[in-house]
């Protein structure tokens, strides 16, 4: 896409999101008109932390009071509970809440931590040839994690909405103290080299089977309890993040899996592994030749699509046990 | 798994249509709960209590409405030495696998007890309790009791048995049996990993705080 000032840009959207209403179109048709989230850039690597400490981010004794206590209280809810959260869970298309992916409710150092991220918007990123926002990183992951296109709103929360101004509230208050324009270590998730050997589905099949099977069931579909509420979080299928997520990259993915699950045995604050690089990338794999929501890029046909957004490393529109990924789950 | 009260109209159909293979198992469940067996199995109810609640002051575990095969798994593993107590092993031992069976579905039709344990700890040892139960000590990386012991701690199918409602001095030796490598049995350490993060003053709090909670259904 071609560089765009900001101000045309915002106003672009803007004329969009109008006409979309207008014209009753689904607001995830428009993800991909609207440049500011068809980009997701992957995040460069954080530097290591000096001896074992991160940032000392607040306690739950910190929390404010007044109207901005109310405002982080409900950011806060909204990233831990996004299911339950009343205006949140209107734009969930899924079966996620943002702490699944952030743990210890987004605080965690290595899980990519809010109190990392904040400091660093808006930055400029050559990539993607625009200054990137919070906001947009935050509509971003609502309309590929959480799959927005297929929730009661239809997309993403509007810039300027009440929800993402409690959402930065929250985040703004995790970091308070935090030197600004710094990549601080623990910020993001760890990167995990490709092995020289590639990766295994297969042998990434048996891992998820005696590893990770126990929580998000053997289908992926994860566990919830007879009235809706997740216990734990599917990977792929209708209910999980979709083609277009970071998650669906399988070294993003290994990336995370690796210092992170099984959840209890990994730790993150730690850098603590419970699997090598080698079965992180091949349980990675496995969890990412499924089915997932289709892309909301979709360009009209996978191989389209693929050419135009999926060049890195990942499984879409490749061939695996005979079927062609990129369907979709709808 | 199914508690008969939650059922809905159809599967309490069912029951009734397979009621007397029902039966059969819960009529040796209970005489065993009741009066043990002939072959070193003692009576259920004298430790573990007539409605299933268990004892605090002596550590037995409250096993009534737990799930099923966690509980017949525990019973296989106490057996084989898999899972090892003293008190437990020879109980364990002089049940057939099919009595096993019998004696966990026993159990696990249960009603819960109405009553929560309780506990005497003071209320900022609970809340500290609540914190970590629900939402862990993330700046030492130990996840929140719930994320894996279900919402409420109630229970997660056969892998995560229910913590609510339970007592805090078995809470407290079973964590400790972990953190010293007497218990482990369970799947892929992960109950090890996360005990080991704890400290004593801690496990004191979080066992205190799901004592201080009624046992319910689990919800999954
Ligand atoms: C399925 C997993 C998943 C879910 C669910 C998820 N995210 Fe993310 N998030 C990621 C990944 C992966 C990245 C890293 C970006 C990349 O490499 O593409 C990320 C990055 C971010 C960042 C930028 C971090 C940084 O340091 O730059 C923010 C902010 C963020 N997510 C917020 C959210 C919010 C808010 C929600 C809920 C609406 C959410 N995430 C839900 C996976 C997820
Ligand atoms: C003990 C249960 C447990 C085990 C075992 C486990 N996970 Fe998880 N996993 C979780 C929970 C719970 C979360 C959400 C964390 C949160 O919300 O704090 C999660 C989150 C995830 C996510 C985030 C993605 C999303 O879409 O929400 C991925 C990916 C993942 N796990 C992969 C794995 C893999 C791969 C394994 C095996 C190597 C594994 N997990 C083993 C419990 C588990
Ligand atoms: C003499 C007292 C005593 C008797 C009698 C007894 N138990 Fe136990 N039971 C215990 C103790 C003590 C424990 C806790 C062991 C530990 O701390 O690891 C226990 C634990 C258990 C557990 C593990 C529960 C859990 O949540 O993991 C099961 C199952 C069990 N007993 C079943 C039975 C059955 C069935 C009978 C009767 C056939 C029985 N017990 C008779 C004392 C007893
Ligand atoms: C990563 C998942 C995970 C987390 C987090 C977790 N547990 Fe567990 N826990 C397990 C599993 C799995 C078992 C079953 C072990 C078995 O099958 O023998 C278990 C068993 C137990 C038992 C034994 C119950 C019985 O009836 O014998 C207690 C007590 C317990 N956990 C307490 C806790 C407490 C307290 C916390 C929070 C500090 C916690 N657990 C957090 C996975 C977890």
């Amino acid at each position: 896409m071609n560089k765009t000032h900001q101000d045309t840009n915002g106003l672009a959207r803007h004329t969009a999101l109008f006409l979309a209403a207008a014209l009753l179109i689904p607001a995830s048709a428009l993800a991909q008109d609207d440049e500011t989230l068809t980009k997701q850039v992957e995040l460069e690597e954080a530097p290591e932390a000096k001896g074992e400490s991160y940032f000392d981010y607040p306690g739950m004794d910190e929390l404010p009071e007044g109207e901005f206590g109310e405002a982080v209280r409900s950011g806060m809810e909204a990233f831990v509970n996004t299911l339950q959260h009343p205006e949140a869970k209107r734009h969930v298309g899924n079966g996620q809440n943002c702490a699944n992916c952030h743990l210890g409710g987004g605080m965690a150092a290595n899980s990519s931590p809010m109190w990392g991220a904040w400091g660093i918007y808006p930055k400029y990123r050559g990539k993607n040839d625009h200054v990137n926002t919070m906001d947009e990183r935050i509509r971003g992951c609502f309309t590929y994690s959480m799959n927005a296109g297929a929730s009661e709103a239809g997309g993403p929360p509007k810039p300027d909405s009440q929800l993402l101004k409690d959402m930065q509230s929250f985040m703004f208050w995790s970091a308070r103290g935090a030197p600004l324009g710094e990549n601080l270590p623990g910020r993001g998730y760890r990167s995990v080299e490709k092995p020289e050997d590639g990766y295994s589905i297969s042998r990434g099949k048996s891992i998820y089977e005696a590893q990770c099977a126990v929580c998000h069931s053997g289908d992926g579909s994860g566990k919830f309890t007879a009235d809706g509420k997740q216990i734990f979080p599917p990977l792929w299928g209708e209910k999980a993040y979709n083609w277009g997520a970071g998650m669906h990259r399988i070294n993003t993915a290994a990336g995370f899996i690796k210092y992170n699950m099984p959840l209890g045995k990994a730790n993150p604050v730690k850098k603590h592994a419970a699997l090598s690089d080698q079965e992180a990338w091949d349980v990675s794999a496995y969890m990412n030749s499924h089915e997932r929501p289709q892309d909301p890029r979709w360009e009209g046909d996978k191989a389209s699509t693929a050419e135009k957004w999926h060049d890195h490393a990942c499984l879409y529109n490749q061939e695996v046990r005979g079927h062609t990924l990129g369907e979709g789950t709808q | 798994m199914q508690r008969r009260h939650r059922l809905g109209p159809l599967p309490a159909l069912l029951l009734i249509a397979l009621a007397p293979a029902t039966a059969a198992a819960n009529d040796l469940g209970e005489k065993l709960a009741k009066e043990g067996n002939d072959n070193g199995a003692a009576a259920c109810v004298t430790c573990h209590g007539a409605d299933g609640g268990g004892n605090g002051a002596a550590g037995w575990p409250r096993m009534a409405g737990m799930n099923a095969d966690y509980l017949a798994k525990q019973l296989d593993d106490m057996a084989s030495g898999e899972r090892d107590n003293a008190t437990m092993k020879p109980i364990a031992s002089g049940l057939s696998a099919e009595e096993r069976r019998a004696v966990a579905e026993y159990y696990a039709e249960m009603e819960v007890p109405a009553e929560a344990p309780g506990t005497d700890a003071a209320k900022s040892v609970l809340e500290r309790g609540q914190a970590i139960a629900q939402q862990g000590l993330w700046r030492k990386g130990v996840p929140s009791c719930v994320a894996c012991h279900g919402p409420g701690g109630d229970g997660v199918g056969a892998d995560f048995p229910a913590i609510s409602g339970q007592h805090a001095s078995y809470i407290e030796n079973q964590l400790t049996a972990w953190q010293d490598g007497n218990r482990q049995n369970d799947p892929n350490d992960l109950m090890a990993s996360v005990a080991k993060r704890l400290t004593e003053e801690e496990i004191k709090a979080v066992a205190a705080w799901f004592a201080s909670q009624p046992a319910r259904p689990s919800a999954e």
